[in-house]
């Protein structure tokens, strides 16, 4: 079985599944529950300053459901912890006594004033947690207040408070930025100034769930008026993968710890934040929607897949993926693929055709002398994959890349050999060309 | 033979009060509304749907399912009834395994197509418990009159078609009630709670049609006098003559005809007083027979029998028919013709049975016979068109009415559709599709 030990930023845990700030990491009851189930870390859900927090006494949470009601989005409006600040003090100084093997990080959420800082870091240092997180991510709320996404949103504060965190406190300190910005490499580079040892991301989407039409309100509705919320769960996994991508592979930011956050729900979601240069995960909605034992599969799974990979520890596959993540102009022009289809597996729905058809190419037929009958015309077929992702039959439709020498029936021109791109590309008038003579 | 009782043993009342209505409840219960949406989910909305293209009345099958998808069921209905304006009772009774579940792609890809009659009936039913008329709107009047004999499925729709152009309808029936083989001939498990009715009611809400009972074609209504005095005719009237045996010892008490045993069954007030033998013999391998042996087991007949001339395969009854029969406890027995029908006093005791078999496509009786004890021996072996009625004016073939394409018959003024047309499926679902073209083609004719 593979080592999945993970050290990240010098903080130990026995895997890379750690539960993130937010409900479940709230207080000792549900952190001790999460342990015994077997994860790894928990980053406690966001400590302020007293007077604690209110919270709405409605609904706090909103969702998106498949048909079969599976949640495929959430959003909340919930701030953060509720509860006095001696009491979650108290209960982390307890709890990583018990359970020291485990990862505990503690979120942290105070107004942008340098002695808000000192005071609160002093605080946590003494409950023996293994560092801190910077909430510069919750979009909902304390945003409103000046902190949360509204620090988050201005590089220049992510520095400055980052900066008095590892000046005032000797704990390794994560940055969790907030996805509500246009450019994400801008906050991770500020954060990397202000000395962070690790960003982690993505924080909640701005979010309304979707409107009541019988009282015109957003949901979730709050005695008939809603407010945008976070939104996490499966549904956000591309964005915060393309985010995770663009700081690990950003030269200034390259190299920098990330830890990985947004809609992991498998061993296999995780497996992939890992490869674009997370050294360790976060979940919360998988946890939310399903209770902790989901960490079992989630342990299980990634150990197995690296087993079969040959992977002995998770740092041999971090960041394995980063090389690939390229910009469009370098991705190889000369590259062709040609959909090609199934025929025993087809089941003749025929939504690649009507697809096809509708939108796209003109490239699948419908007919083949008079018989239903689905076939990709290669004198049109762009390779575009829309096919693909229509058909709901698995492996049913691949792209199958055209052999180098042979003729593209569709440009009736040799498929070369050679990468080329966009750079290059005679139609593109930026193109380098040669130097003239 | 074994003779366990003196006499025949038909009595009434074999099950307990209660069991009554849990055997003839609702084959299957109307789906709750997450389970149509998890079911219309299933569906792929395919192109050019084979379901859509099976289906008799060209229903937009996909569109509807997706209707409800969409939480617009009562979209959904008016894509159904567009087509089929007793979408409501082929939701039941529709032998989809025969027609769009058969070639839904899900059932070749999986074996498990959509539910595609339970999704119509979903969406029909929402309709008609938040809609008190149909959704069309008739139109204008144009004076014309139109006679339609039969109240049946195919009477109805060709009613209800004529009825939205405009032309004023005048619907006969023999019976004292309408609805055809909705009303009296269904198995009861399939249209509970009084559908067909409230199906007839619902249809007849479009206005312009003038419904008149106890009016039977040959008796009380003449053919040449209603072509005299309505500007078409369509002939709706389905099959009233029963096929007989053949054999000896028919005309013994306890030879019964299935299809008024049915109709007794499906009018009958309370089923406890409705007298069932212990020991039942069914012949024929139809959806009749399958139907009056699963009701007559459901009304606590100890031992039911369907006997059938040939292998199981042969069976018009589907497949899914077969197996509710067989899950409810009724033997089939394949391979076996009725010989005799015996018994003394009068009263059948049992019925013999001669093996069959089919020798290169030759078929023939053996010799070699059976007796069972019955108590009761059901004919479900055809219906056939009672040619009389006519009066002899229109081309018939093999016993049926011959028409065209647009279901207009040999005489230029009167159309036909249903079981009384030849070369037709004898299934509620094209019956209705015949109405509905023959409306199409009796309005053209009456618009020119």
């Amino acid at each position: 079985m593979a080592d999945l030990r993970t050290d990240f930023i010098g903080i130990k845990s026995p895997n890379p599944f750690w539960l993130a700030s937010a409900p479940p990491t709230d207080k000792e009851y549900n952190v001790v529950r999460a342990f015994k189930a077997g994860w790894g870390g928990v980053v406690w859900k966001t400590l302020g300053e007293d007077p604690a927090v209110v919270n709405v006494n409605g609904p706090r949470y909103g969702a998106i459901h498949g048909k079969d009601r599976q949640l495929i989005g959430l959003n909340n409006i919930e701030l953060i912890t509720d509860r006095p600040l001696e009491v979650n003090l108290r209960e982390i100084k307890q709890v990583k006594r018990d359970w020291p093997d485990r990862a505990l990080v503690v979120s942290l959420m105070v107004p942008c004033e340098e002695q808000n800082w000192i005071n609160i870091l002093k605080q946590v240092e003494d409950t023996g947690a293994d560092g801190v997180e910077l909430n510069f991510g919750c979009p909902h709320g304390m945003s409103e207040r000046g902190m949360g996404s509204a620090v988050g949103q201005v590089p220049e504060y992510i520095e400055m408070v980052t900066r008095w965190v590892k000046q005032h406190s000797r704990m390794p300190c994560i940055v969790k930025l907030t996805p509500n910005i246009t450019d994400v490499r801008k906050p991770a580079q500020a954060a990397k100034a202000g000395g962070a040892d690790a960003v982690s991301l993505i924080n909640t989407i701005n979010s309304i769930m979707g409107v009541d039409l019988d009282v015109m309100s957003p949901a979730p509705t709050v005695d008939g008026k809603g407010a945008h919320g976070g939104y996490c769960g499966p549904a956000v996994k591309p964005i915060a993968l393309n985010m995770v991508a663009e700081i690990a592979r950003d030269p200034s930011t390259h190299g920098l710890p990330i830890s990985g956050i947004g809609g992991v729900t498998t061993w296999r979601d995780a497996a992939e934040f890992m490869a674009l240069g997370a050294g360790s995960v976060q979940v919360c909605t998988a946890a939310m929607t399903y209770g902790f034992k989901v960490v079992e599969d989630m342990i299980d799974g990634l150990s197995d897949w690296m087993d079969q990979k040959g992977y002995t520890s998770v740092d041999q596959f971090v960041g394995n993926a980063v090389p690939n993540v390229s910009d469009w102009q370098y991705l190889n022009l000369n590259y062709i693929a040609k959909a090609k289809i199934d025929q025993d597996l087809c089941i003749q729905c025929g939504r690649c055709h009507i697809a096809c058809e509708d939108t796209s190419h003109q490239a699948i037929t419908n007919m083949v002398n008079g018989e239903r009958r689905f076939e990709v015309i290669d004198e049109e077929c762009v390779g575009c994959n829309l096919c693909v992702n229509v058909c709901p039959v698995e492996d049913c439709i691949t792209m199958e890349a055209m052999t180098p020498g042979s003729i593209d029936p569709r440009t009736k021109k040799t498929v070369e050999k050679d990468y080329a791109n966009w750079t290059t590309h005679p139609n593109n008038p930026m193109a380098v060309t040669e130097a003239a003579e | 033979m074994t003779q366990t009782k003196a006499g025949p043993d038909i009595v009434a009342g074999r099950l307990p009060e209660d069991v009554y209505a849990e055997n003839f409840s609702d084959l299957h219960p109307l789906l709750e509304s997450h389970e149509a949406q998890v079911e219309a989910d299933r569906c792929y909305f395919c192109y050019d749907a084979p379901c859509m293209q099976a289906c008799p009345t060209s229903i937009d099958i996909p569109q509807f399912i997706r209707q409800i998808s969409t939480g617009n069921p009562t979209g959904s209905a008016k894509t159904i009834f567009d087509q089929n304006i007793l979408g409501g009772m082929c939701a039941r009774v529709c032998p989809t395994e025969t027609l769009c579940e058969q070639v839904c792609v899900r059932e070749v890809a999986e074996g498990k197509p959509v539910k595609i009659g339970q999704l119509q009936r979903y969406a029909t039913d929402h309709y008609m418990a938040e809609n008190d008329t149909t959704p069309f709107t008739r139109g204008a009047a144009t004076g014309k009159k139109v006679a339609v004999i039969g109240a049946g499925p195919a009477g109805l729709s060709c009613a209800h078609r004529l009825a939205v152009h405009g032309h004023d309808v005048s619907l006969f029936d023999a019976r004292e009630k309408a609805g055809g083989l909705n009303e009296f001939g269904i198995a009861s498990y399939k249209s509970v709670d009084n559908f067909a009715a409230r199906e007839v009611e619902f249809i007849l809400s479009i206005g312009g049609i003038e419904l008149k009972t106890g009016m039977r074609l040959g008796e009380n209504l003449e053919l040449s006098e209603l072509r005299a005095s309505y500007d078409a005719v369509f002939l709706g009237i389905g099959l009233g003559g029963v096929n007989s045996l053949g054999v000896e010892g028919e005309d013994k008490s306890g030879s019964m005809d299935a299809v008024s045993y049915i109709a007794d069954l499906r009018q009958a007030k309370d089923l406890s007083k409705l007298p069932v033998g212990r020991r039942v013999v069914v012949i024929g391998g139809g959806m009749t027979a399958v139907d009056i042996a699963v009701q007559t087991k459901l009304l606590g007949a100890e031992d039911v029998t369907i006997a059938y001339r040939r292998g199981q395969d042969r069976m018009n009854a589907s497949e899914y028919e077969q197996h509710l029969a067989q899950t409810t406890g009724v033997k089939i027995m394949t391979w076996a013709q009725p010989k005799a029908l015996v018994g003394a006093n009068g009263a059948i005791a049992g019925i013999e049975l001669e093996r069959t078999q089919d020798q290169d496509g030759s078929f023939s009786g053996t010799g070699e016979t059976i007796t069972l004890p019955a108590d009761m021996v059901f004919k479900a072996v055809g219906q056939t068109l009672v040619q009389t009625d006519l009066g002899g004016s229109l081309t018939l073939e093999k016993g049926r009415i011959v028409v065209g394409d647009d279901r207009q018959t040999s005489l230029a003024d009167v159309w036909a559709g249903g079981d009384c047309i030849f070369g037709g499926e004898d299934l509620t679902v094209t019956a209705v599709e015949d109405g509905k073209i023959a409306a199409e083609s009796i309005n053209a004719a009456l618009s020119a």
